[in-house]
């Protein structure tokens, strides 16, 4: 589903954000993407978006290259859940945003009116349909990003920092969002408790290389492969 | 509580207002919107000196505020920021132009004072109106309205997100103020030497929020023009309202209502 095959990149000349990056991720996957700040993991999903070009190497996604033609294709079957969420809800209201989408792609109001509708019964946020985005709190504004995206009925989810900056309640509802989502997964996030949670598969960035690639209950209790990549274990493993 | 978190309290009392009930909230966006577009155009539009003929424009403003439930201390007291300059606008006019123009007992009342009140009272009313539209309308819907009339489809994605973000960068902006103030105790608002960086600062944070805000619009398939609100139908109503507002304004605009009314007592 996607693919980096030698991929590097560079926002200044000489200086590389990934270097000659090589990585696979099946259909059903669900991956977790860790790394400490800077490490290149927001680049990769940047990439994987066509949002940026590789300097060298190819980005394949659904078996397209990431080149402007194909652009429209994968992001019709990409959603990326992005790490504010007042940077992805751009409309006034939780149920115009989850329009913006299907309505770009075509589908009758109607139609995508219905689609949402569906989004927000399965994710309980009924209530949330007519409310002003700027009126809503910070947990409900993340359960609402998610549901925008969940509207385009994509084959992959991309998150940046899903749980990052909520109380416990929330996060815990945004966890058990992520785990019931049926499509292929990809999540950045230094919240590697929640990564252990949601992910059956880690990929650990360091310096623009993976460092590790394998099951998440592998690569998260390797106490001495975390720290020299500035990271910890997940709180739950880490004992008192 | 910071000024500014006040200023962004202010906006979501607009929304508020904007969600009521009331005969006049429940009007088409569209015939609003056309309505209060007439009204500051026929209000721009007498001379300066035209100040009797001018006061009686205020009929549409009380009778509105009347229907929706709105008080007018409120538009009043939203308004507290712009009337001042408002009143600015013309209070150099007695000083330039000082020709006797009406007494009123023994006093001589000069062209450039009439003048002055006729400005004050033209922005007054124009606010009202655009008080009024806005505090019975959501934003979205009068977005919806000006594409109806083929106002251009940037012009109203800019009017759209910048109210949508307004809030957004005024809380970023409280929250650098509050910062500020926690280091520099004792003293009153940000100091001039300060106000370079810390509006850069803003305008930089504003510039990263609108990339990220482009990359979300551009990964869910938006192609230059935007899914306005669901508009609301035009019916015979809203045109019957439409109809008469612009018949009235248009009719105070060549008659001389209040020289008729005061031949009445006046001989």
């Amino acid at each position: 589903m996607i693919e980096f095959d030698h991929v590097s990149f560079e926002y200044e000349k000489g200086k590389p954000v990934l270097t000659d990056l090589c990585l696979c991720i099946g259909q059903g996957e669900s991956v977790g993407l860790i790394g400490a700040n800077g490490a290149g993991k927001s680049t990769i999903l940047k990439l994987i978006l066509g949002l940026i070009r590789p300097t060298s190497g190819t980005v394949k996604v659904f078996g397209l290259e990431t080149v402007k033609e194909n652009l429209a294709g994968i992001r019709k079957r990409a959603g990326f859940v992005l790490q504010d969420p007042d940077d992805q809800m751009f409309m006034p209201t939780v149920l115009d945003d989850m329009l913006f989408a299907p309505l770009n792609y075509g589908m009758s109001r109607e139609e995508a009116e219905a689609k949402a509708d569906a989004v927000l019964k399965e994710l309980g946020l009924e209530y949330l349909k007519e409310r002003y985005n700027h009126r809503i709190s910070g947990g409900e504004k993340r359960m609402a990003a998610i549901a925008t995206i969940l509207t385009m009925e994509p084959e992959m989810i991309l998150m940046d920092e899903p749980s990052s900056s909520l109380d416990p309640y929330n996060r815990r509802k945004v966890i058990n969002t992520i785990k019931k989502l049926p499509q292929t997964r990809l999540i950045t996030s230094h919240d590697l408790d929640m990564i252990l949670d949601t992910c059956s598969r880690v990929v650990l960035i360091s310096g623009g290389r993976i460092a590790a690639d394998g099951p998440a209950e592998t690569i998260l209790t390797d106490k001495a492969l975390l720290e020299a990549n500035r990271m910890e274990l997940p709180l739950c493993l880490a004992g008192r | 509580m910071n000024k500014l978190e006040t200023a962004l309290r202010d906006i979501s009392e607009m929304d508020r207002l904007a969600v009521k009930s009331s005969p006049v909230h429940g009007l088409s966006p569209l015939a609003k919107l056309l309505v209060t577009v007439a009204y500051i155009a026929v209000t721009v539009s007498f001379s300066k000196y035209q100040l009797s003929r001018l006061f009686i424009m205020i009929i549409y403003p009380l009778l509105m505020f009347s229907a929706s439930g709105i008080k007018i201390s409120t538009c009043l007291y939203k308004l507290r920021i712009v009337l001042p300059l408002v009143a600015f606008v013309g209070l150099f006019n007695p000083i330039f132009d000082r020709s006797p123009m009406l007494r009123i007992g023994g006093v001589a009342v000069s062209s450039g004072v009439i003048s002055m009140i006729t400005l004050m009272l033209k922005g007054v009313f124009c606010l009202m109106a655009s008080f009024l539209l806005i505090a019975t309308t959501p934003m979205d819907s009068i977005c919806a309205a000006l594409r109806k009339l083929h106002v251009p489809s940037m012009l109203v994605t800019l009017l759209l997100l910048t109210y949508r973000y307004i809030g957004v960068l005024t809380q970023e902006a409280a929250v650098m103020s509050d910062a500020y103030a926690l280091r520099a105790p004792g003293q009153k608002g940000i100091h001039f030497s300060a106000w370079g960086s810390f509006t850069g600062q803003l305008l930089l944070r504003s510039m990263d929020r609108a990339e990220e805000l482009y990359t979300s619009m551009q990964i869910r398939g938006y192609r230059g023009e935007f899914p306005y609100a669901k508009s609301s139908p035009f019916c015979g109503r809203d045109a019957l309202f439409a109809a008469v507002c612009i018949g009235i304004f248009v009719l105070l605009r060549f008659v001389d209502v209040a020289s008729l009314v005061g031949g009445l007592f006046v001989r």
